[in-house]
This record gives structure tokens, C-alpha cells and sequence, in this order.
């Protein structure tokens, strides 16, 4: 092969080939093939209930595809055996829809306790390390609270502290801004997009937020609920300007229609 | 407000169209409904039209109502034999709309629709469900089994923090309902035995029978009821809203088992509570019954305490330890097993408690009965 080729293979740290995932016999997405570059910050975009959230799973090591293959830095993912895939896991940092910290413990034990459980480290230094990850994310302050007492754009901060305890060289992000109020969401998408310079990172989105995708995205797989598999690749800003698929543009239309009153869209789909 | 005009529907056939006439008030919750039902009769009328048009000039208030009853006409129609077709421009433009949205919905669902399910397949479904529990549960079972040597040896991933908060939680938190509950149960012993001894002139037996009845049965089996109510119902819960709420992935994803880190450190503080709990529900259930001994039957203290030492031999402990030692594993077991496997909403986490707490007073029972036969066989 030649060099250009050999180079692309080697950025691409995630590749999923034919991708299938299913609850049982009731297939979510299938045929799913696409490649995450390195130090890319890629969406995985789609209307609600289309499966996103489920592929996401598959990718990160929570669910056991019906088939295909999820290779991470050319090593699959699920065939690699239990403790392997552990140790891959290693290197995701997860943030979960609504955070996910674990309500019985402070918000710094939540970033400490991967340190605790995965490293060898000693308290001063897990001390130390769990203080700059809050700091990375503005939530020192909030060391010694129970995430009850947080809000909801803290919490997801938190979460993002704790997912980035280790270190890690993936990051996956599900639906980070949903339920946030558009400033809050648009702070987090800043801080995604520092943490991924700052960290060298490759981050993974789950997203249906239109300004957040076209805002810090620059790849991305565009997932169908009708046809169930993936009708679009390309950055969102390239898909809403080139697609010419009918759902991808209503998807990525969605701005311009908010003007329409509701009568309007209703003639306009009838 | 005056009062609703009464509802009417005309069915007028001219030549091969037939003019449906709407007029009055159309609400819910009025006589007329009932119209819908006897739908089929008033348009026989116009079943060999090829076109139904509405006239709605005399229409008022409507609703709903309005919209059920159009909707009714549409099915007529397209389950007639002629198919009429039907024109509403002359109804409502409000009501066209509704009909239009309410026309989109195809009943489509993309998750499992749940269908009604007749009483056999419904014993299949429970069948293969409560096999696919008893293979989880052996599972769970198996693997603590293969943790128990790794936890002694402190390399599971579980906080030593969390185990004292929980054996806090399930001990200290415990005494006072266990104190109640095991002196009632010695007292009403002694109540029922006292009558049933003082026939026979046997009174001073009463020691006997509080003493061998508390420390074998009724000990174990209250402490192991009341810690399935407090203790069990309360790991099942917690650990399917930690379902719900995503945590236990947060777990698998950075590779620490839930085993070990939820379930090994609850399963230890009630094995190593239950025993402490049982002798303290022993000297409960003893207490209740001297009182009540010394109350009715005028024993002295004295008396009672030394009859008892010589009804009460040490195997009877021995017994009394080792169930509740059991009782207590079992219960952290399922209850944590049913919390892991529950679903993700609020429903489940009700659930999920209830079914810990009947599992767990069940199968304590079963476990007891199992003792019982054992201990029989063995004749200790």
C-alpha cells in the first residue's frame, strides 16, 4: 500500500466495522461502519430513540454487539477477552447522560475512587490529582459536596472530572448538553473543546443538539431510526450543507424551521 | 352559561351522495356519546353512497367528542362495503386539523408492544423467567464464592469505608427494632406456654421452652425477618436506583466489577452483623420471657435464670450462630441480585424492594425448614 493510506489507517483510533447492535432480537442500528480519527471530536448524531446512546455503548465496552467489530487502536474491542478489555477500558473516560456519580460519595471521592481502585498511587498523590481535575473543569469548590446537592450543569461537570481522573485518550460524551440551558451547554462544549487540545484527546459525541455539533464537531455518523443504520458521514456543518438525504436536512434544518408556527410545519410535512 | 344545545346527527342520502348534518353542542361527557355505539344503524342509510359530505352550519360547541364521532364515520367508511369517500371541508377548520394529526399516528411503535397474553404462555414467560433468576442467582453465588479468598486478602476493589458505613447502617441502626420485636416474641411465648404448663402444675418448664424456642427458631428467623424488611429492602433499592441512574455503568466502564465494590462489602457487614444481632436478640427474647414468666407464674428470677441454664445447652447457639450467619448471606445475596437486575425507572426501584423483601422472608423460611430437617437428621 502506499504511504497516504498506511498514514489514514494509522489516525484512525476507533474503527467500527459493520457494526450491528441489538436488544435480543430487536436490532437498534446494523451495518454501522465508520472510523474516528485521532484527536478528532466526532458525533455520533441522529433524532431521539434512533440508537445513539446504545452504539455508544457497544463502543465503550457496556454492550456486547450482535455483530461486527469495534477496534480500538486496531485491537477489537470484544474479542479481545474480559481482562483485556478492562485494561483497554482504561483509557475511556466515560460522562454519562446525567452525570452517573455515584450519589454516596463526594463529589472529589467520585474522581478519587478510579484513582483509588485502578492505581497504585498514595493519598497525597490521588489528593493532588483529584484536585487538578476539578480545577480543569472550575469545580474545586464543590470537593467536599454530595452530587445531590449539585445542579444539573455541575453535575455533568463532575462527571466530566471523573471521567477524566485517568487520564484517558478517548473520551465519550453522552448527550453532555441535554437538559442544560443554552449558555451552560455552550460552556461545556468550550471546555470539551480546551480538555481536547489541552489533553490530546479523542473525543466521541452523542448528540442532537445542533449547535453544539456544528459548534466543536469536525466528523461525525449520521444515524437513521427509520432504515435503522448510518445514512450520512462528514463533519455536521458538511452534512447540512452538501447532504441531500431528506431526513439529514430536516434533521439539520431544525433552525430555520423554529420560526415556522406550528400550523406552518404541519402544512408543510402534509 | 347556557345550557348545551342538544347534539344532533342527520343522515340525508341524494342520489349517490349522502349529507351527514352536525348540529348543536358536541362535549364530552354528555348522553350522546353513546351515539358512536349505535353509529353503524343511523348510516346504513348512506352505505351505497360513493361520497359522504358534512354539513356542520349548525354546529356550536364541540370537542373531542366531536372528533371521536368523525373518526367513527371514517372507520365506517372504510371498512363499508361501497368505501365512500369523505369530504370534510365543510366541518370545522380546528377539527380537520386534529383529524389530520390524529390520522398521522399509524400506531406504530419501534419498542416491544406488550400483547395480551393468555394465561399459558403467561406461566411460559414466569417459567423461564424464574429459571433465568435461580441461573443468575447461582451465578452470583458462585462468584462471591470465588471473591471471598481475594477479599480476605483486601484485593477486591471495594472501600473499607463503605463496609463499616454498612455495618453501622445494618447493625446500630438495627437494635432498637430488634429489641422490641424479639421481647414480644419471648413474652407471647411465655404467655401461651405459661397457660398451657400451669395445667399440669409444669410452670417452672416455662424456662425450657422460652429458652430452647428463642435461642434456636425465634431468634434467628425475627432478626433475619426484620433485617430482610430493614436491611435487604434497602440494598435492593439502592442498588437499582444506582441502575437507574447510570452508576453501576460508571462502575463496569472503568472495570470495577459491581461485585465487588456493591455487592462483597454488603454481603460482609450482614454476615458479620447477623451473628451479633441474634445474640442480642436472644437476651431480648429471654428478658420478654422471664417477665412474663416472673409476671404469671410468680417465678423468681433466680429461679428462671438457673432452669434456663440447664435448658439451654451450648449446640443450641451453635445453631442459633449458624443460621443467622446463613440468613444473612442469603438475604444480601438476593436483595443485592434483584437490585442489580432490576430496570432503569422509578417502578422498578419499588419493585425491586418489595420483591427483596418477599424473596427474602420466603427463603428464610425455606433455609429454616432446611435447618429443621438437617439439624433432625443429624439429631443435634
Amino acid at each position: 500500500m502506499s504511504s497516504p493510506a498506511c498514514a489514514i489507517q494509522e489516525r484512525m483510533l476507533v474503527r467500527c466495522e459493520k457494526l450491528t447492535v441489538a436488544f435480543g432480537s430487536h436490532v437498534v442500528q446494523s451495518n454501522l461502519t465508520f472510523s474516528v480519527r485521532r484527536g478528532s471530536i466526532f458525533a455520533v448524531m441522529g433524532g431521539s430513540g434512533c440508537g445513539k446512546s446504545t452504539v455508544l455503548r457497544a463502543l465503550f465496552g457496556l454492550l456486547t454487539p450482535a455483530s461486527g467489530r469495534v477496534l480500538i487502536d486496531d485491537e477489537d474491542l470484544w474479542t479481545s477477552g474480559k481482562a483485556r478489555r478492562a485494561e483497554i477500558g482504561r483509557r475511556f473516560g466515560v460522562l454519562f447522560q446525567g452525570g452517573a456519580l455515584w450519589s454516596s460519595l463526594t463529589v472529589g471521592e467520585n474522581v478519587a475512587l478510579p484513582l483509588r481502585m485502578l492505581t497504585d498511587l498514595n493519598s497525597p498523590a490521588i489528593a493532588e490529582l483529584v484536585r487538578l481535575k476539578l480545577a480543569l473543569v472550575g469545580m474545586t469548590a464543590a470537593e467536599g459536596v454530595l452530587p445531590s446537592a449539585l445542579s444539573g450543569g455541575m453535575r455533568k461537570r463532575a462527571g466530566l472530572a471523573r471521567a477524566l481522573a485517568l487520564d484517558p485518550d478517548i473520551l465519550f460524551f453522552d448527550e453532555p448538553s441535554a437538559g442544560l440551558d443554552p449558555i451552560t451547554s455552550r460552556r461545556l462544549d468550550d471546555l470539551i473543546l480546551e480538555l481536547r487540545d489541552g489533553l490530546g484527546a479523542t473525543v466521541i459525541i452523542v448528540s442532537h443538539e445542533l449547535p453544539s455539533l456544528f459548534g466543536i464537531c469536525d466528523d461525525g455518523v449520521f444515524l437513521d431510526a427509520d432504515t435503522k443504520t448510518a445514512i450520512g458521514h462528514g463533519a455536521p456543518r458538511h452534512l447540512r450543507d452538501t447532504s441531500q438525504h431528506p431526513t439529514i436536512q430536516n434533521f439539520m434544518q431544525r433552525v430555520s424551521q423554529e420560526t415556522m408556527t406550528p400550523r406552518g410545519i404541519l402544512h408543510a410535512d402534509g | 352559561m347556557p345550557a348545551p344545545a342538544a347534539p344532533t346527527l342527520k343522515v340525508d342520502r341524494k342520489g349517490n351522495e349522502g349529507l351527514v348534518t352536525i348540529a348543536g353542542d358536541w362535549l364530552v361527557g354528555q348522553e350522546h356519546m353513546r351515539a358512536v355505539v349505535g353509529l353503524h344503524l343511523v348510516l346504513a342509510e348512506v352505505e351505497h353512497c360513493a361520497r359522504l359530505r358534512f354539513n356542520s352550519s349548525n354546529l356550536a360547541h364541540w370537542d373531542s367528542d366531536l372528533v371521536i364521532l368523525v373518526r367513527a364515520i371514517q372507520a365506517w367508511a372504510e371498512s363499508a362495503e361501497h368505501r365512500p369517500s369523505i369530504e370534510l371541508t365543510a366541518l370545522p377548520a380546528a377539527l380537520q386539523q386534529l383529524l389530520a394529526l390524529a390520522q398521522a399516528d399509524h400506531g406504530q411503535h419501534t419498542s416491544d408492544v406488550t400483547t395480551t397474553a393468555s394465561a399459558l404462555r403467561w406461566i411460559g414467560a414466569q417459567a423461564f423467567r424464574g429459571w433465568g433468576h435461580l441461573v443468575e442467582s447461582m451465578d452470583l453465588i458462585g462468584a462471591t464464592a470465588l471473591n471471598i479468598i481475594p477479599a480476605l486478602l483486601g484485593r477486591v476493589h471495594a472501600r473499607f469505608a463503605d463496609l463499616i458505613t454498612l455495618m453501622q447502617d445494618s447493625g446500630i441502626g438495627a437494635l432498637g427494632i430488634i429489641a422490641v420485636v424479639n421481647s414480644l416474641v419471648g413474652a407471647i411465648l411465655a404467655f401461651v406456654g405459661a397457660i398451657q404448663l400451669q395445667r399440669f402444675g409444669a410452670g417452672i418448664y416455662i424456662a425450657n421452652l422460652v429458652g430452647v424456642a428463642v435461642t434456636r427458631e425465634m431468634a434467628p428467623i425475627m432478626t433475619a425477618i426484620v433485617m430482610t424488611g430493614r436491611t435487604g429492602g434497602a440494598y435492593a433499592a439502592q442498588i437499582s436506583t444506582m441502575q437507574g441512574s447510570e452508576e453501576i455503568d460508571a462502575l463496569r466502564v472503568l472495570g470495577i466489577p459491581p461485585l465487588q465494590y456493591l455487592v462483597l462489602p454488603r454481603i460482609a457487614a450482614l454476615v458479620a452483623m447477623m451473628p451479633v444481632l441474634y445474640f442480642y436478640g436472644c437476651l431480648m427474647g429471654l428478658a420478654g420471657g422471664m417477665v412474663v414468666s416472673v409476671a404469671m407464674l410468680g417465678l423468681s428470677p433466680t429461679i428462671f435464670l438457673g432452669q434456663l441454664r440447664g435448658a439451654v445447652d451450648p449446640p443450641e447457639f451453635y445453631i442459633g450462630v449458624t443460621k443467622s450467619i446463613c440468613f444473612g448471606a442469603f438475604i444480601a445475596i438476593s436483595s443485592c441480585q434483584i437490585g442489580l437486575r432490576a430496570g432503569r425507572s422509578a417502578a422498578e426501584v419499588g419493585r425491586a424492594a418489595t420483591s427483596a423483601v418477599v424473596a427474602g422472608i420466603i427463603g428464610v423460611i425455606v433455609l429454616d425448614a432446611i435447618f429443621a430437617a438437617c439439624t433432625n437428621v443429624l439429631g443435634i
